[in-house]
Parts: structure tokens; C-alpha cells; sequence
């Protein structure tokens, strides 16, 4: 059975896992620049480069992600949310793409495998693909709205580099996560699919929205549905909401995605709002019982953190989701699925 | 908002087109894309659904034009709402506009002019970058003229398109409309040629769209823009039912088909449809007469009019005469300080007047809905000035927001309270139908409404608005929120909905409460203790429910011991001509004969029963008038043809299982499970199932499912263009009336002529009626056969969506709403039951049956479970 048909027909059966966050899991290293930068040979200071740690503490990465495969993860991300020549230029390391998500595979893969030997059950990789800081669709200049840093054609190479090394190393999934920008987010799908058809395989897309808005819209201005009918054609194996907000303020928006979304949707979402220090201080538990609210009404299949979740609150999720339904997948009419920023549907 | 599957047709915006719009052009060649950007949001603005972008000019780097404005619009929160459409004739062009729009936009177009390895290149970077797509109907050889040619190479395409996996849905095809009275006779037929291919290719092409642009069809009339709009309207009225469903217009710049002059009319309608060889002179020779003509002078006044202007206002309303009130409104303005006090003053005296002999039962519905369309045509003419004015005085005694629920598309019945309330002084915000509850939610916020109004018909519309009411709890909300519509009931509303919101829950029986209603609850006294009055009569309902000894259920082995046992040597014969058939286009005048006007009066309040009702002593006089209107109004629905009546019926061989039927449709077999009594009946009673009228070894069934909503939209925008309630309402229950007739026609001839187990059968249009007839149509979610879920199984038998344009909400309401589906059964002892309550028992095992959990099946049935 591929990934695809394996993950589709378990998350139907029961509530999957992803895993919490992975800053907030570093910071508790308490590392030095020295760790950061280990002994590559770079001419920037690289203390808060997370993504760089897969190559100079790989030990620290893998710890952490072991962990939450022990607290129940199904699937966990790599470590390479950053890891594109748009956000490693911050710290002058552009050149290491290729190697940051490469040996970032390895790591997760190795926890997988020693997890799967513990109890047979099996654990997916996600190449975790992030948004950068660059946007497609705003203009950074207010007196120019015309105006973009970035086009769509360099977005597309910068994301196909990654992707590449990612599929090149062997990931099970590929995870757009944080989408702010829907112009992004189909720039990197159409990169991730072209990497993996060049490839030759099928790497199932989980694409993941982010909403900046009360009123359920993303930077960009798409509103959930908007959103949905923009990626659908890249068949994802799953669609959802991170980040954002805690789970309770996801809820609306999960509820108007279940009907129209005809695949499995994840939803990971951060451990409450910061507190007045910016820092998340929602107890495992009270994420937890948000979560469960979800999942009376059915709303999603795979389920996980965000900012601020540790491996004591994917283990609390994982108490609460066990035997609950997860969502099924509804039957689709036909329709014409055009957007704009809002949905537009014809009858077909 | 979401345009859902109710979207009939689509108006694409043609302004932002350099080639079509000579101002446009001038804009962006001056590099003036400020006002460029105005042009699109003026487009939104009149109702463009998506705006289609065209910057095809040589003089012009087409590829930094469409992506400067591309960008700029995206910034415009307002404008980029819609999807837009990426039109040009080079490919470079379009893979530019696709790299900068960020929802799923359409890309106009492609083709197989260069072949089929660029068509097909061009179609997977759509599918790759998420576009839907026009395809022109062009070849290697040129542009298709000829039906035959169009359809030729547009199925050649679907082909080619659906072979690579590109979805159907996103194809748009344009099959080529040509300039028609050019004086050359082989563009004579080009009006017709279009039509009929759009007709056909609909047919071997599932799930596609047309589009087309106007402007080409009416090239010889250049300069004449009377006639070039006359045309247009024509050859749409004809183009969209035969399947247009999105048009490149300026759909301002339409003209009301029965409005347009007959002498013109026929012209047009005589070139388009290439009725006769002489038809281009002739219009040519008309065309002359009308250029530069307005409309046709208005009729002389009546005695009326000679009377002062309050007096005027007053007779208008109360006689619902709407033919002078913009004048005359604008006359009552110039004379007083404000334009509010117009509204405060003359009108609402005559509203009043109104109110008072609807009060005392010498007005009925019907007339107060024609006089509330006369207020509403004098305030839309006041409401620009009053809003120059910043007049935030405009709540009038209460704001209610007013919407029929997700999944439902029926309105008559909301429409009605909301005229209403309007007509008694009360803002209403209708939300329309299908409004899932997120919006009304906000909606209701953002106006600070005082009351929110829920509306539905089918019965999964219940379960809806019991989500609405938590999700109020969960915002916790205080308004009140009223219950209405055929399903709902005060039981119903004390059960479900009242315990799972906080805040007061009303059932309003029906229009002549609601005033009465929404007055107390925005009264400072009298609110806490009404609210306090109906919290403790819902509280009685459901004590009185939990102690009730309700009938007592049986288990569903006992139901089946006690069975009804027909007589199988009774069973109807084999068909004389089974399968399915398809019926395009019956006569509407044919079906007229088979109203039954009963309920159609019903649906107005006007009880009493046809025709006596119009005798009446207390309602005859507004019935018989209402009668007129209807009699004039079908005159016109079937003269003119607003409504296309499509309908497909079949009988299939099936055997009895249990209580499931199988069914061998020729494409395999269906199990259609049905539901049984289990109320514990008296000695002799038996435990009713449709399943028992079916034979065990062989038997036959048939299905059917018939509208006549289509073409419905375009008139109903009109009336709602026009502030004309009266005449949407209206039509609306005319058309439903005409769906049921012609659910009894089509039954009628299943009996006398397909099935034929009735050859003989004469039967009065009254016995009809009656039910006198031998075989019964239940139809899924009324009482034989509860389970609305049952009618997708029923459509894809039928292939129902195909064959009559039927489709179905999430909730299983049809649309067109003017629709009927249902079975056949004809065993001569079959009858009409309801089902009832039935048991977990039968529950859990009905959700193994039709293969679903439990939740859903729960979720189907509630209305027939306890609890």
C-alpha cells in the first residue's frame, strides 16, 4: 500500500497524530551560538537557526522528535521549516539547503525507524516546507500596491530546491504549513509536485492555512473555502488549519471546511494565545479539551500542535482523540469550484 | 457570499477588456491605472460575478499590463473577491496573469488551432497552476460556424481535456457567436447554430459550461443600440435554456424581454432564430424607427391622479398601483424638509391604512404584498437622499434579520413574513437562502439586530437551525430567534431548539403572527413576560412529552410478522415500455390543467378549498383577485415560455428483499431500503413498509423526478430588480404549483401509457386530486418514505441531474425549488401512510442497510426518532 492509500485509510479509522512544536523544545537546550554554527565554516552569527542544528546537534533534533513519536505522533515534521535560500540567506548559509533538509530526513526517518521497532506500528516523515518572510501577493511598499519583493517564477525555484532535497532524501510527505500567502502556497505545491514527478514517485501534499484574522481569512485575504477551491487541484492528502489561534477560535473554520473538503483534514493548532511575556502557557490538558471539542462534531482526521505545544500535549491529545470517530470524507457533487478571495460555486 | 448551486447564470464583466472598451483601452494606454482599477470595481459593484481581463492591444507590452493589473487588483479587497478571467489570445499573457492571482481563476482560452500537442500543453500548466478554462470551439482548420462543426470539435476537445484527467466541471466552452443580418445568406442560420450546439454538446458533454460574447452576434447594428440591445436580450432568452450559463455582458445594458416593443421583438426573434428568408430586411428596414427611442410614452392618468399627492400615495398603497409612485414620491419629497418625513409621513399613513384593514381580516396577503412592493419601490427612490442626509434614524421599530438555513433553498413562505413586517415598520435584512450560520451570526452582530427570523421547508432544515441556535449559545447571544417555515412546529422548537439556546426561541405559526410577535420582543415592557410566558409553554411541551405515554413502538420483528400481506395476484403487469424517458420540454399548457389551486390559495393564508374559495364571503373577493393575477401571470409564463418544464420517469424490474427493493436498473442493481411502522397498531392494523407493495419473486417499480423551475431566476431577478415582491412570490408558487401537476400529468401518463396498467382509466382533473387513481408516488422525506437521503440514490437511477437539471443541496432540497421526485408503485392496494417514530432497533439496522454510521443515519431520521 503507498503512504497515500495507507495514511487516507487510517485516519478514516481512527484519529492520527502529528507532532507539537519543535522552538520551544530547543529553547529548553539552552544551546550557545557554537552549537549552532558547530564546525561549518560561516560568516554570520547563527544562534536562533533552527533549521541549522539538523547538521551541527542532530542529536538535539532527534531527541525531539523521539519524543513525540513517544508521545504518540503518527507523523513528524522534519526540521526544516526555514530551510529555503530565501530564509537561510538571513544568516548567510544559503548554500546548505540542499544538505539542511536532506540530513533532516535522515533524522526524522531514523526516529521513525527505531520507533516503529519499539511497537510495529508505522511513522511518516513530513518535509516540513514553510512559508518564508517574502509574499507574493502584498506589496511590502504601501505607496506602491503594484509593487512585490519576489515573483512567482523565483518562489517556485526556491521551493523546488527545497522539495528536491527533500524527495532526494527520501521524505514520505511533503507539508506546506502556515500558509499566509495563498500565491505561495500554490507556488510551493506546483514546485513539490514537479520535484516529486522528476522524482518519479508519488509524495502525497499536506497543505496547512493559516488564518490572521478573526474573520477567518489568511494575509492574503482568502477565506477558508477561497482557500480550498485555490489549492484543490493539487489533490492534497490532506487540508487544514495551523497556528492561528488555539483550537477553540479554529473551530468555526474547521466547520465550514468539513463539508466541502473532499480529503482528510489536520488541524495543529497553537497551545492557546501567548500570554502578556509571549509566551504559551496553555496546560496540555486545557489544549486537550479544546481539541475534543472538535471532535464531537466530527471535524477532522489528523490532529497536533503548533507554537508553544510540547511533547506533554501531543501525549495529552493522544489520551483524548484514542477511539474517538475520526471526520469522514463527504461525498462530493460536481461543481465548477471557482475563488476570488471568497468562494464562488456553479452548479456543473 | 457564496453564489451556490442556485447560480443560474453567470454575468462575467466586460469592461476591463481593452478591446471591448474603448475607455478602458484609453486608461491604460495613458498608464491611468487609478482609474482602470475604478472600472473593475464598478463592475463588482453592478453584479459582475467574475471580471474577465483582456490587455490584447499591439501598441501595448500585453504581459506587463496584465500583470500590473492583476497585481493592483489583488490589493482591492472588494474587487478581488470575485474570481477573475485571464483573456487572451497569447499564451504569454496567460501564464503571466496565472502567476499572480491567488485564487482559482478561469483562463480564456485555448484551443486546437495550433493542434493538439499545444492544446494540450496549455491545458495541463492549467491544471498545474489550478484554472478553470474557455475552450473556443476552433480547429486545425478554423473556427467552427456550423452546429455540426461546433459540436464536432467541442466533443473532440472534452475528449482530448477529459483523457489527461482535466476535470469536466472546469471546462467553459465558447461556441463562436457570429455577427447574424449581415445581408450574407449563410450567416443567416449562425443564431440557431449556436443555440443548438450549445443544446447538443450539453448533452454528450456532462458537467461543462458555455460562455459566449454578445457583442459579435449584433455587429451589423452597429451605432443602433436599441436594437443591439434587443437582440441580445433575445438571443439569450433562447441560448440559456438551451444551456448558456455564462455570458461576456454588460448586464446593465440588457432590456426585459417582455418589455422590449412586440414589432422589435418579433423582428429580432426572427433573425436569431432564421425563421424566414426575408427576416434580416425586415429588421434592417424596423431597425431605422427605433434608433435613438426611448421608451414608449406612459398611458394617460386615471381619475386618480388628478387628486392631491398624499391622497395619491395613500390609493397607490392601499390599491397596490404602482405605476406612478416614483413621481409621485418625488413630488411628496420636493414638498417636505427631509425625505424621511415622506416615509414617516404620507406612506406610512397609507401603510397603515393598510396594516389596519389587514388587521381587521378586509385585506388579505395576497393585496398587502402588492402594496408592500408599492412601499418599497417609494423608499428605494427616497433611500439616496435619506442616506445623503446621514439619517441613522432608519431602524424603524426593530431590525430583524431574516434567512432560510444552510442546505434550503424554499422562500416563499420568509418572503412573505418579511413583507410583512416591512409593511409594519420593522427593518428587515433578508440574508436569502442556503445562509450558513456563521454569516447570519456576523451579520446579525455587525447590524446589532433586535431579532434573527430562521426560515426552512425540508426537514434536515430542523437540524440545521438547531445549529444555528447553539452556535448563538456559543456566542453568547442574547437576541431572540424566531422559527418558521412548513416543518417546524412549536413541538419541535420546544424539543430541540428552545433547550439549546439561552436566549428566547419563538415558533411563528405563520405571517399573521409574526407582526405581533416581533412587537412585543422589541417592546421594553412587554418582552420579559411574554418571553417568560413561552419559555414556560415550551417547558409544558416537553414535560407533557417526556410523561406522555407515547404510542408504544413495537420491534421491528413484531412490525414485520405483522406486515400488510398484498395480494400478489393483483400486481400490475409488466410495462408496455419500461426504462427510462426523458421529456424535455412539456407543454406547460398541458400541465395548467392539472393544477390543483387548493394549496396554491393556502400558501397565501386564504383558506377554503377551489373553487368555492372564490365565492367566499370573507376571502372570495382577495382570492378571486389573487385567481386574476395568477390567470394572467401562467398566460404569460406559458405565451412567453419563462419556464421549461423537464422531466424523466422510469419503471424498472425489482424484486422484494426484506424490506429493501432491488432494483435492476440496467446498470447494475440498487437496494433501496425502506422504512416500517412500528407504532404498536389495533388488531387488523397492519405495520406499514412501501417494501410490502413489492413482490418477493418479480416484480416492477419506477421512479420519476420533474421541475419546472428552470428559466425561473432570470424573472424572478427582474421582479426583484424591479422591488415587485408581489410578482416574485407569485411566480414562485406557480411554478411550484405547475411542478405538481406535473408530477399528477407524468404519473398519468405512467399509468395510461408507459406502465399501462390503467389503459382505460378517465379521471376529472377533481378526482385526480382526490387520489382516485390506482398506484401511489411517494416521494423520499414525506411520510411514507421519510428519509430525504433517499433521493440521491433515486437522481443517479434516474441520472436525474442530467436528464432534468435537477440538482440537490447538501440537505437534499432540490433546485429549481419547483420540483417534485418520488417512486411508483402499482399494486392496486398500495396506499399513502406515514411511517412515524420507529426504533433504535430499526435504526442501527436501516444505517447497515444503507451502508452508513450510525451518527448519520441518526442525523437523516431525527424527525422520526425519540428524544
Amino acid at each position: 500500500m503507498s503512504v497515500r492509500e495507507a495514511i487516507l485509510a487510517e485516519a478514516q479509522k481512527r484519529i492520527m497524530l502529528i507532532d507539537g512544536a519543535y522552538g520551544t523544545a530547543i529553547q529548553n537546550y539552552k544551546l550557545q551560538e557554537a552549537d549552532y554554527r558547530g564546525d561549518l565554516d560561516l560568516s554570520a552569527d547563527q544562534k536562533g537557526n533552527n533549521d541549522m542544528l539538523s547538521l551541527t546537534r542532530p542529536d538535539v533534533v532527534e531527541a525531539i522528535t523521539y519524543a513525540y513519536l513517544e508521545a504518540g505522533s503518527d507523523i513528524v515534521e522534519t526540521n526544516t521549516f526555514s530551510s529555503t535560500s530565501i530564509s537561510q540567506a538571513d544568516y548567510n548559509a544559503e548554500h546548505l539547503v540542499r544538505e539542511l533538509n536532506i540530513a533532516s530526513v535522515k533524522i526524522a526517518r531514523r526516529a521513525c525507524d527505531k520507533a516503529e521497532a519499539q511497537d510495529g506500528r508505522p511513522r511518516y516523515v513530513a518535509g516540513a516546507v514553510g512559508p518564508t518572510n517574502k509574499t507574493l501577493s502584498l506589496s511590502p511598499d504601501v505607496e506602491d500596491p503594484g509593487f512585490r519583493e519576489v515573483d512567482f517564477d523565483t518562489m517556485k525555484s526556491v521551493y523546488r530546491a527545497q522539495c528536491d532535497a527533500l524527495v532526494e532524501a527520501g521524505t514520505d510527505l511533503i507539508l506546506i504549513e502556515t500558509i499566509f500567502d495563498t500565491l505561495n502556497a500554490k507556488a510551493a505545491a506546483m514546485a513539490a509536485q514537479e520535484a516529486a514527478e522528476a522524482a518519479g514517485r508519488d509524495v502525497p501534499l499536506m497543505i496547512s492555512m493559516t488564518i490572521t484574522d478573526m474573520a477567518g481569512r489568511n494575509l492574503s485575504g482568502h477565506t477558508v473555502e477561497a482557500f480550498w477551491h485555490a489549492i484543490r487541484h493539487v489533490k492534497p492528502l490532506t487540508i487544514g488549519l495551523n497556528c492561528s489561534f488555539g483550537a477553540d477560535l479554529l473551530r468555526p473554520h474547521l466547520k465550514a471546511l468539513s463539508p466541502i473538503a473532499d480529503t482528510l483534514i489536520m488541524a495543529y493548532p497553537n497551545a492557546g494565545l501567548p500570554n502578556d511575556l509571549g509566551e504559551y502557557d496553555e496546560m496540555p490538558e486545557d489544549t486537550a479539551a479544546q481539541v475534543a471539542a472538535w471532535l464531537d462534531d466530527g471535524l477532522v482526521n489528523i490532529v497536533g500542535g503548533c507554537c508553544g505545544s510540547t511533547p506533554d500535549h501531543i501525549a495529552a491529545l493522544a489520551k483524548s482523540v484514542a477511539g474517538k470517530p475520526p471526520r469522514t470524507i463527504p461525498q462530493m457533487e460536481t461543481q465548477t469550484r471557482l475563488a476570488g478571495l471568497e468562494p464562488f460555486t456553479m452548479a456543473a | 457570499m457564496t453564489i451556490n448551486s442556485t447560480a443560474q447564470f453567470v454575468n462575467i464583466g466586460e469592461r476591463t477588456n481593452v478591446t471591448g472598451s474603448a475607455r478602458f483601452k484609453k486608461l491604460i494606454m495613458n498608464d491611468d491605472y487609478e482609474a482602470a482599477i475604478e472600472v473593475a470595481r464598478q463592475q463588482v459593484e453592478n453584479g459582475a460575478q467574475i471580471i474577465d481581463i483582456n490587455m490584447d492591444e499591439g501598441l501595448l507590452d500585453a504581459e506587463a499590463a496584465m500583470t500590473r493589473f492583476l497585481k493592483l487588483i489583488a490589493a482591492e479587497p472588494d474587487i478581488a473577491r470575485v474570481p477573475v478571467m485571464i483573456d487572451s489570445s497569447k499564451w504569454s499573457v496567460i501564464e503571466a496573469g496565472l502567476k499572480c492571482v491567488s485564487g482559482k481563476p478561469v483562463v480564456n482560452s485555448i484551443s486546437m488551432k495550433e493542434g493538439e500537442e499545444e492544446f494540450l500543453e496549455h491545458a495541463r500548466l492549467c491544471m498545474a497552476y489550478g484554472a478553470a478554462v474557455v475552450v473556443m470551439a476552433f480547429d486545425e482548420t478554423g473556427q467552427a460556424d456550423t452546429k455540426q462543426r461546433k459540436v464536432e470539435i467541442c466533443e473532440r476537445a472534452y475528449t482530448l481535456l477529459t483523457g489527461i484527467g482535466f476535470p469536466p466541471e472546469d471546462i467553459i466552452f465558447d461556441p463562436n457567436v457570429f455577427a447574424v443580418a449581415t445581408g450574407i445568406d449563410e450567416h443567416n442560420n449562425y443564431g440557431v447554430d449556436f443555440i443548438e450546439a450549445v443544446r447538443e454538446i450539453k448533452k454528450r458533454c456532462p458537467h461543462v459550461h458555455f460562455s459566449g460574447g454578445l457583442s459579435n452576434l449584433s455587429f451589423s447594428f452597429r451605432g443602433n443600440e436599441p436594437v443591439r440591445r434587443a437582440m441580445h436580450s433575445i438571443f439569450l432568452y433562447h441560448a440559456i435554456p438551451a444551456g448558456l450559463d455564462m455570458a461576456i455582458v454588460n448586464a446593465g445594458q440588457l432590456d426585459i424581454y417582455d418589455e422590449i416593443d412586440p414589432a422589435l421583438r418579433e423582428a429580432c426573434e426572427d433573425v436569431i432564430l432564421n425563421r424566414h428568408p426575408g427576416a434580416t430586411e425586415k429588421l434592417i428596414e424596423l431597425a431605422e424607427s427605433f434608433r435613438g427611442k426611448s421608451k414608449a410614452d406612459e398611458k394617460a392618468a386615471a381619475e386618480w391622479r388628478g387628486w392631491d399627492v398624499v391622497k395619491r400615495l395613500e390609493h397607490a398603497l392601499v390599491k397596490g398601483i404602482d405605476a406612478h409612485i416614483v413621481a409621485d414620491t418625488e413630488e411628496a419629497r420636493l414638498l417636505k424638509d427631509r425625505p424621511i418625513e415622506v416615509i414617516e409621513g404620507p406612506l406610512m399613513d397609507g401603510m397603515n391604512v393598510v396594516g389596519d384593514l389587514f388587521g381587521s381580516g378586509k385585506m388579505f396577503l395576497p393585496q398587502v404584498v402588492k402594496s408592500a412592493r408599492v412601499m418599497k419601490k417609494a423608499v428605494a427612490h427616497l433611500l439616496p437622499y435619506i442616506e445623503d442626509e446621514k439619517d441613522e434614524n432608519a431602524k424603524g421599530k426593530g431590525r430583524i434579520i431574516m434567512a432560510t438555513v444552510k442546505g434550503d433553498v424554499h422562500d416563499i413562505g420568509k418572503n412573505i413574513v418579511g413583507v410583512v413586517l416591512q409593511c409594519n415598520g420593522y427593518e428587515v435584512i433578508d440574508m436569502g437562502v442556503m445562509v450558513p450560520w456563521q454569516d447570519i451570526l456576523t451579520r446579525a452582530q455587525e447590524e446589532q439586530a433586535d431579532i434573527i427570523g430562521l426560515s426552512g421547508l425540508i426537514t434536515p432544515s430542523l437540524d440545521e437551525m438547531v445549529t444555528v441556535a447553539e452556535e448563538m449559545q456559543r456566542a453568547d447571544m442574547d437576541m431572540p430567534l424566531l422559527i418558521g417555515g412548513a416543518t417546524t412546529s412549536k413541538v419541535h422548537t420546544a424539543l430541540r431548539i428552545a433547550p439549546a439556546y439561552k436566549g428566547p426561541v419563538i415558533h411563528v405559526l405563520d405571517a399573521s403572527r409574526a407582526v405581533g410577535v416581533a412587537s412585543t420582543l422589541v417592546s421594553g415592557t412587554l418582552k420579559d413576560d411574554y418571553v417568560a410566558k413561552i419559555a414556560d409553554e415550551y417547558e409544558e411541551v416537553r414535560i407533557k412529552r417526556a410523561n406522555k405515554g407515547q404510542s408504544k413502538l413495537i420491534s421491528i420483528e413484531d412490525a414485520r410478522t405483522n406486515a400488510f400481506e398484498a395480494d400478489m395476484s393483483l400486481k400490475a403487469p409488466a410495462p408496455k415500455q419500461p426504462g427510462l424517458h426523458v421529456y424535455d420540454d412539456w407543454d406547460l399548457a398541458d400541465l395548467r390543467e392539472y393544477i390543483d389551486w387548493t394549496p396554491f390559495f393556502r400558501s397565501w393564508e386564504l383558506a377554503g378549498n377551489f373553487p368555492a374559495i372564490l365565492e367566499d364571503g370573507v376571502v372570495g373577493e382577495s382570492a378571486t383577485s389573487l385567481y386574476n393575477d395568477a390567470q394572467a401571470m401562467l398566460d404569460k409564463i406559458i405565451g412567453e415560455k419563462w419556464l421549461t418544464a423537464k422531466g424523466v420517469a422510469a419503471l424498472w424490474p425489482c424484486q422484494r428483499a426484506g424490506d429493501d427493493v432491488l432494483i435492476d436498473t440496467g446498470g447494475g442493481e440498487v437496494r433501496m431500503p425502506f422504512l416500517r411502522q412500528q407504532i404498536a397498531k389495533r388488531e387488523g392494523r397492519a405495520n406499514m413498509c412501501l417494501a410490502d407493495f413489492i413482490d418477493g419473486a418479480d416484480d416492477w417499480i419506477g421512479g420519476f423526478a420533474v421541475t419546472t423551475g428552470h428559466g425561473i431566476e432570470e424573472h424572478l431577478a427582474r421582479f426583484k430588480a424591479d422591488h415587485d415582491d408581489y410578482s416574485d412570490i407569485l411566480l414562485k408558487a406557480l411554478a411550484d404549483r405547475l411542478a405538481e401537476a406535473f408530477a399528477e400529468r407524468m404519473h398519468q401518463h405512467v399509468r395510461t401509457e408507459l406502465w399501462d396498467y390503467a389503459a382505460g382509466e378517465q379521471l376529472t382533473n377533481e378526482a385526480l386530486i382526490k387520489e382516485k387513481y390506482r398506484g401511489i408516488r411517494p416521494a423520499p422525506g414525506y411520510p411514507a418514505c421519510p428519509d430525504h437521503s433517499q433521493k440521491p440514490l433515486l437522481f443517479d437511477m434516474l441520472d436525474a441531474t442530467a436528464n432534468t437539471g435537477i440538482t440537490l443541496t447538501e440537505s437534499f432540497a432540490m433546485v429549481p425549488t419547483a420540483a417534485v421526485s418520488g417512486f411508483y408503485f402499482g399494486h392496486p392496494q398500495s396506499e399513502y401512510f406515514g411511517v412515524a417514530r420507529v426504533g433504535e432497533d430499526q435504526l442501527t439496522e436501516y444505517a447497515d442497510r444503507r451502508g452508513v454510521d450510525m451518527d448519520t443515519a441518526r442525523r437523516w431520521l431525527r424527525p422520526n426518532l425519540d428524544g
